[in-house]
């Protein structure tokens, strides 16, 4: 398809009958625009602060495609700056983490500040005379900065809500990954390293099986069998899963979703963590804390979720933040974070991180098959004739509710109960709303909901 | 040649063909008989690698014990990830890979009676489905114990020479 005009993207994308076209997934130009409506406009999660704490720390990572310099000023200050220098456009950093000074252009030799400020040009006043203002050829920066929870997000539009507006109500379950088990504000730290590896899939695949795909359980049954969860069975404990209500949560206005339990209000706390008596101790006395702090709220905690565009937190178990950034059509290059509480004790944040390698990423015995199906859907889809059928996405339609309520406790978002039913495809179909929204709308004015 | 040059000889022999079995049983597929080379008390890490200036090189491999690597187990999930794969279901490896092990570069770093310290080179091939391919190079790291007239390994460090990953996972063993 050469042109995609509004009309076009009803056909290809029909959440009010569950159906969804493989075209959204395979073809170059939908692609392309993505990267204009989508990634050059939303909030996109760049890093953590503890990557960067002391003045002059920078880690390198992502927005969409591009290349950036997350980065602590002399003055302790962040930025996310385009990797590129503003001359000929050669990366000014290709180190993944460090400290400096400066960053200079290996190029010709312009160099600037932490703070991005173009201060040293070769030859300046003799090639230049006075013709180079300095001052208007610092490097790129982003629009919109946000610091949430040691979270730091960002956005190349000035024009796009503010980081609180863009998150809305999903901010109460996006708290249940960075805040403290124990129920405080923050709290959380993630261990050293970014598991950093390249997957052959659009990276929609990944973002809306977070965003609420519990229907895939034979996709992970080899690991189930096995067994690698904190108490030894299945890939996690299940049992403060089983005495809870399932929720499928979105918020289709903003494209965000998260898969949510709700315990009940009057069952004591099912065991966890049974593998490792310190950790079922410190998980223990974290939830009574939790629960004396927030209240009829510490009956929530959460699962998977996408955060529109491209950001995955998983809540807990393993508790971890994935971005899938774009890497052409048929590329992704995820990038994984791992939190834990910072002030657990070393032997919890060993059994966790033990945990969380054996599930997750590259070598991980559950996200290993994701991988594979990911992998294979998409390679199934490419073809003339796969194109032409779309992708079904009719489980649980019409069933969403607003105003959710379970003995006096209020959810925002729009809520599909699935205990009985186990799954809904709600919040993919939230997500791929806003998606065709991002896609059509011309500014962020028609983008803000009503 | 002189006695402990002999010995010497001997040594990296030994445990050549040691290595050069080992990588028979994981491209026959043979687990469990791989399984069965490692002690039980037996470390497998594999660090990730940074992109760093070449003055700061002990911010290139992440830490085993304390950062999240590619591998930092026991023989335990080791064992857990040949259980997965015979399970049939295992769809990452569910047609089974193509693996092809080369080991080279055979070095002994350092050999007591009991305990010898072994590098050597890695190239292994992995094709799988159709035109599926990977290539991952890099370096072994061994510390072997010798048991009933052979070697058991009791820890292994993998270093890969890649820092973004390049395979869509490590569903193998290196």
């Amino acid at each position: 398809m050469a042109d995609l005009d509004p009309g076009s993207l009803d056909g290809l994308v029909d959440v009010d009958r569950g159906t969804v076209s493989r075209e959204i997934f395979v073809n170059e130009e939908i692609y392309r625009r993505e990267q204009e409506q989508i990634f050059a406009r939303a909030w996109l999660f760049v890093g953590h602060e503890s990557q960067v704490p002391r003045p002059g720390d920078f880690a390198v990572s992502s927005m969409g495609e591009e290349s950036v310099i997350l980065c602590r000023d002399r003055a302790g200050r962040l930025h996310v700056f385009l990797n590129s220098c503003r001359h000929r456009g050669m990366k000014v950093c290709r180190y993944d983490e460090g400290n400096t000074v400066e960053f200079l252009c290996p190029y010709h030799g312009w160099s600037y500040g932490t703070d991005g400020a173009l201060v040293g040009v070769p030859f300046g006043k003799d090639a230049y005379g006075e013709q180079l203002d300095k001052r208007r050829w610092g490097l790129i920066e982003v629009a919109q900065l946000e610091n949430y929870k040691g979270g730091i997000w960002a956005t190349w539009d000035a024009s796009a809500p503010s980081f609180f507006d863009y998150l809305g109500g999903y901010k109460l379950y996006l708290d249940l990954l960075l805040d403290g088990w124990d129920g405080r504000e923050g709290g959380t730290e993630v261990i050293g390293g970014v598991h950093k590896w390249l997957i052959p899939c659009n990276w929609k695949f990944p973002a809306e099986n977070f965003s609420g795909d519990r229907y895939h359980g034979v996709s992970h049954r080899s690991v189930d069998m096995v067994g690698i969860g904190p108490s030894g069975q299945g890939r996690r404990d299940m049992g403060e899963r089983n005495q809870a209500r399932w929720l499928d949560v979105s918020f289709p206005e903003l494209g965000h979703s998260m898969i949510a339990f709700l315990r009940p209000h009057d069952a004591p706390l099912a065991p966890a963590y049974e593998d490792a008596p310190i950790v079922a101790d410190y998980f223990r006395r974290c939830e009574e804390e939790r629960h004396r702090r927030r209240g009829a709220q510490w009956r929530l905690f959460g699962g998977p979720g996408t955060m529109f565009p491209n950001t995955s937190p998983l809540a807990r178990q393993p508790r971890t933040l994935a971005v899938w950034h774009p890497r052409g059509p048929h590329q992704t290059e995820v990038w994984r974070w791992y939190l834990v509480d910072a002030d657990a004790p070393a032997e919890v944040k060993d059994f966790l991180r033990h945990y969380y390698i054996r599930y997750s990423g590259p070598s991980g015995l559950t996200e290993q098959d994701d991988m594979e199906n990911w992998n294979y859907a998409h390679k199934a889809s490419r073809g003339i004739i796969a194109r032409q059928y779309p992708y079904n996405y009719e489980m649980g339609l019409g069933r969403a509710t607003r105003g959710f309520e379970d003995h006096g406790l209020r959810l925002p978002g729009a809520i599909t109960d699935v205990t009985g039913a186990t799954a809904s495809e709600h919040n993919q179909r939230g997500f791929y709303r806003r998606w065709r929204q991002f896609m059509a709308s011309a500014s962020w004015k028609e983008l803000v909901a009503p | 040649m002189s006695a402990p040059d002999l010995a010497a000889l001997l040594v990296r022999h030994e445990v050549q063909d040691f290595l050069y079995r080992e990588a028979e049983l994981l491209d026959e597929r043979r687990y469990e008989e791989w399984l069965e080379l490692f002690t039980d008390d037996a470390r497998y890490f594999m660090p990730m690698r940074r992109n760093v200036p070449h003055d700061e090189p002990e911010r290139e491999f992440t830490r085993e014990g304390l950062d999240v690597n590619w591998f930092d187990e026991g023989k335990d999930t080791l064992a857990r990830r040949v259980q997965q794969i015979r399970t049939g279901i295992h769809w990452a490896e569910e047609p089974p890979s193509r693996i092809c092990h080369m080991v080279s570069n055979v070095q002994i770093l350092h050999a007591s009676p009991t305990e010898i310290g072994v590098k050597s080179r890695f190239l292994v091939y992995r094709n799988r489905v159709e035109t599926e391919t990977d290539v991952l190079v890099g370096k072994r790291e061994d510390l072997l114990r010798r048991a009933n007239g052979s070697f058991r390994i009791a820890r292994r460090k993998i270093v890969l020479d890649q820092s973004v990953l390049l395979a869509k996972n490590l569903t193998f063993f290196f």
